[in-house]
């Protein structure tokens, strides 16, 4: 086993915080959206809205990041090896069979959760970033006066903010279950907490430039 | 070790900026304090009436002192004249109609009903001098009441059942010689009791606002602003800022908030926010009715009964009339939570002519929707009545109830609907089928006054929140916190549900075969061995 730095400083920043914040808008939202009584409302807006515009920001930073650094590479989805992987967590899975995927420094995913993240990226994150500021933003002051863009469906607009944050707390439910689910139930935690995992011995220097070739 | 007090710190020095600046205590709404300032300034009037020697003398007639009034302030009357206070007609447009005159003079409300016919009594609160049928003279400037607006010795006072006469045996001249700028007396004393009796009508205007606590006004407040009536409803050349829309139609001349406190007052954007389709008054006028009842109901079908052929009342044990054989069954209450109605500025009114088309019949809906760019929700008190109406011609009836003497038709002296209903629809030169029925109407009014302090302002939990939304009815647009699409609630909760229960299952498969798998990798390492 070899000690690898698979996960930067920011990358685990960018997690952590964003797992907060979500955790937090998650909160926040479901209140407002009448589902329980915690921050009290009025509170419960306001803080929505702190965490969103720091959402946005870390987003902004998150994309720049990912852009600079070649990473977005790591949620080009494939194909290939998909049914191998369901069929680990339907089945090898219980049996201790091992992972079908394996983890490298350039290739930190797996199919599945490529293919995840990647809905996440492009489709939720964006949907939830967009609808929320139409709602946030259609009505701002002006000079001595309120002014209003003429937002129609504002009823739409909240409703998928409300289904995206759904989809983001059954995504929260089974993240939290699949990191339990490296070598050891810890793994893949402390992976994120120190940047280090151990991965697989074999994995020496003449695969890695493997890789990278077939990358490029 | 540094780094992770690194990572720590990134994360709770935000949260601490965030807390930090929440926190912070921001300073008092520099307009407030300059209202606050400009309304400290008492008027000192400029003049002593009481100096001048043509009101120090006997006057035979009330009308003489209007003549005096004039005498010096020589155009006025030509502003009273025009005025709606004078008129009790307004020429108004009404949407789908026209334009049309209406007023206290030809306008049914579901109070005592209509006020044709029955002059003598109603018009006590005009504020002109025997105005006691429609053939009143309203070019006789003589016959202004300037002393029911101006008098400040607060000895005036009208006579009952006299057509807005004065009572005889007043000291007119001492009257005269105490006159100024209307004071909330002036104003209360028909504003606070029309419709028979204190804060009977509107429920936010009665009289403990004369003594009214900050919580009751903060306005008018002796402990608040201790503002007047006219120093919102300002009156330059006698035109009166502010219109009620039981009467009105149109959009103008209306009295807002803003017109003083801005569309921006709060400290919160997103409060501003809300100034856009919220009325000032939805959120600071949050009971009104504070102090004394006013009538929410009234059964007219219930009138007539008699006590050994003679008329009487039942009152309450606050003093409020819920019997009378007069006016039937009436129901008061008091620290009332006010319904809310979308309003555009302009409002529809049922004309005696119009047929009933709809039960409960609305005798002035509110125009405006969500959609309507002026429209913003108002608080309002619904009057709620049973009232007669020709069920033949499908159309109100405008009943006499009012004479001195018995015999002449009015119901409040002979009890007879027939001879009421005929004699009033006679009156205003409307057909009558010669049938009667009861019929459920209901009227709005606006309420703007009772404006409570800041702290007992509607919170924002009290409208958005799934259960018991002071907006129920407010249908047409989404409030967050009280909406919810249930297809999409019931999606949501649903794969959480499942997730959780996948994630469960599965994990549970997994100690379970990984038990199993321990001893087998046991009983294998045993074997190789």
């Amino acid at each position: 086993m070899n000690k690898v730095y698979i996960y930067k400083g920011f990358e685990r920043f960018w997690h952590w915080m964003q797992a907060l914040l979500i955790i937090f808008l998650a909160l926040t939202g479901f209140e407002i959206h009448g589902s329980f009584k915690f921050f009290g409302f009025e509170n419960a807006v306001k803080f929505h809205i702190i965490a969103a515009y720091g959402f946005i920001i870390l987003i902004a930073f998150a994309m720049f990041w990912h852009f600079t650094t070649g990473e977005w590479k790591q949620y080009i989805p494939t194909f290939n090896n998909i049914k191998a992987q369901l069929n680990y967590y339907i089945f090898g899975i219980f049996k201790n069979a091992p992972h079908p995927t394996r983890k490298t420094q350039l290739s930190k995913l797996n199919p599945l959760q490529r293919l995840t993240y990647l809905g996440l990226k492009i489709v939720v994150i964006p949907i939830m970033v967009s609808t929320g500021i139409l709602y946030m933003l259609y009505r701002f002051p002006q000079g001595e006066g309120i002014r209003s863009f003429v937002v129609a469906g504002l009823d739409t607009i909240a409703i998928l903010h409300t289904l995206g944050a759904f989809i983001l707390i059954a995504f929260f439910i089974s993240h939290l279950y699949l990191i339990t689910t490296g070598t050891n139930i810890f793994t893949n935690l402390k992976a994120m907490i120190t940047g280090y995992e151990d991965l697989d011995e074999h994995e020496n220097h003449d695969e890695v430039v493997e890789q990278i070739s077939e990358n490029k | 070790m540094r780094k992770t007090i690194g990572l720590i710190l990134l994360f709770v020095l935000p949260i601490l900026a965030v807390v930090l600046v929440v926190n912070t205590d921001k300073p008092m709404p520099t307009k407030l304090d300059k209202l606050k300032e400009k309304y400290s300034k008492k008027h000192v009037p400029g003049v002593d009436h009481s100096k001048f020697a043509q009101l120090n003398k006997k006057f035979a007639r009330p009308q003489d002192i209007t003549l005096e009034c004039i005498s010096c302030h020589t155009e006025r009357h030509t502003e009273i004249m025009q005025s709606t206070h004078w008129r009790w007609l307004s020429d108004e447009y009404m949407k789908g109609r026209g334009i049309v005159s209406i007023g206290k003079r030809n306008i049914l409300n579901n109070h005592c009903i209509s006020v044709g016919g029955n002059e003598g009594t109603c018009n006590r609160c005009h504020i002109g001098y025997g105005y006691d049928s429609k053939d009143f003279d309203f070019s006789k400037a003589e016959n202004i009441d300037c002393l029911a607006c101006h008098d400040n010795s607060g000895k005036y006072e009208k006579e009952k059942e006299a057509a807005g006469n004065p009572k005889p045996d007043l000291d007119f001249a001492y009257i005269a010689q105490h006159v100024g700028k209307p004071k909330m007396e002036n104003c209360g004393y028909c504003h606070f009791n029309g419709g028979g009796g204190n804060n009977s009508k509107h429920g936010d205007l009665e009289e403990a606002l004369y003594e009214a606590s900050k919580e009751v006004d903060v306005h008018l407040a002796k402990d608040g602003a201790n503002m007047q009536c006219i120093d919102c409803h300002e009156a330059e050349n006698h035109k009166m800022e502010g219109r009620l829309y039981t009467m009105a139609s149109m959009n103008r001349g209306r009295l807002e908030c803003e017109k003083c406190h801005s569309s921006k007052p709060h400290n919160d954007d997103i409060v501003n926010e809300h100034t856009v389709k919220i009325a000032c008054q939805t959120c600071h006028i949050p009971i009104y009715a504070k102090v004394n009842a006013t009538k929410t109901h009234w059964d007219w079908s219930k009138a007539g009964d008699l006590k050994d052929g003679k008329p009487y009342d039942i009152k309450d044990k606050d003093g409020n009339e819920i019997y009378l054989s007069i006016k039937g069954a009436i129901t008061w209450e008091k620290m009332l939570k006010p319904e809310y109605k979308w309003f555009d500025g302009t409002a529809q009114h049922h004309l005696l002519e119009d047929k009933i088309t709809q039960v409960p019949l609305v005798l002035n809906p509110l125009n405006g929707d969500y959609d309507s760019p002026d429209a913003k929700i108002v608080p309002v008190k619904v009057m709620r009545s049973i009232q007669p109406y020709d069920p033949e011609f499908k159309t109100l009836v405008a009943p006499k109830l009012w004479d001195k003497e018995v015999g002449k038709g009015g119901y409040w002296k002979d009890f007879d609907w027939n001879t009421s209903i005929a004699k009033g629809m006679e009156y205003a030169g409307r057909p009558w089928s010669g049938k009667y029925g009861f019929v459920k109407t209901e009227m709005n009014w606006i309420l703007n006054h009772m404006v409570s302090p800041k702290e007992k302002t509607v919170q924002c939990i009290e409208c958005h929140t799934r259960d018991n939304s002071r907006l129920a009815e407010i249908k047409d647009v989404y409030i967050p916190g009280r909406d919810y699409n249930a297809w999409v609630d019931n999606f949501g909760i649903a794969a959480i549900v499942l997730t959780f229960l996948g994630v469960l299952s599965h994990g549970t498969i997994r100690i379970v075969y990984g038990k199993k798998n321990k001893v087998k990798n046991i009983e294998e390492e045993e074997n190789n061995e």
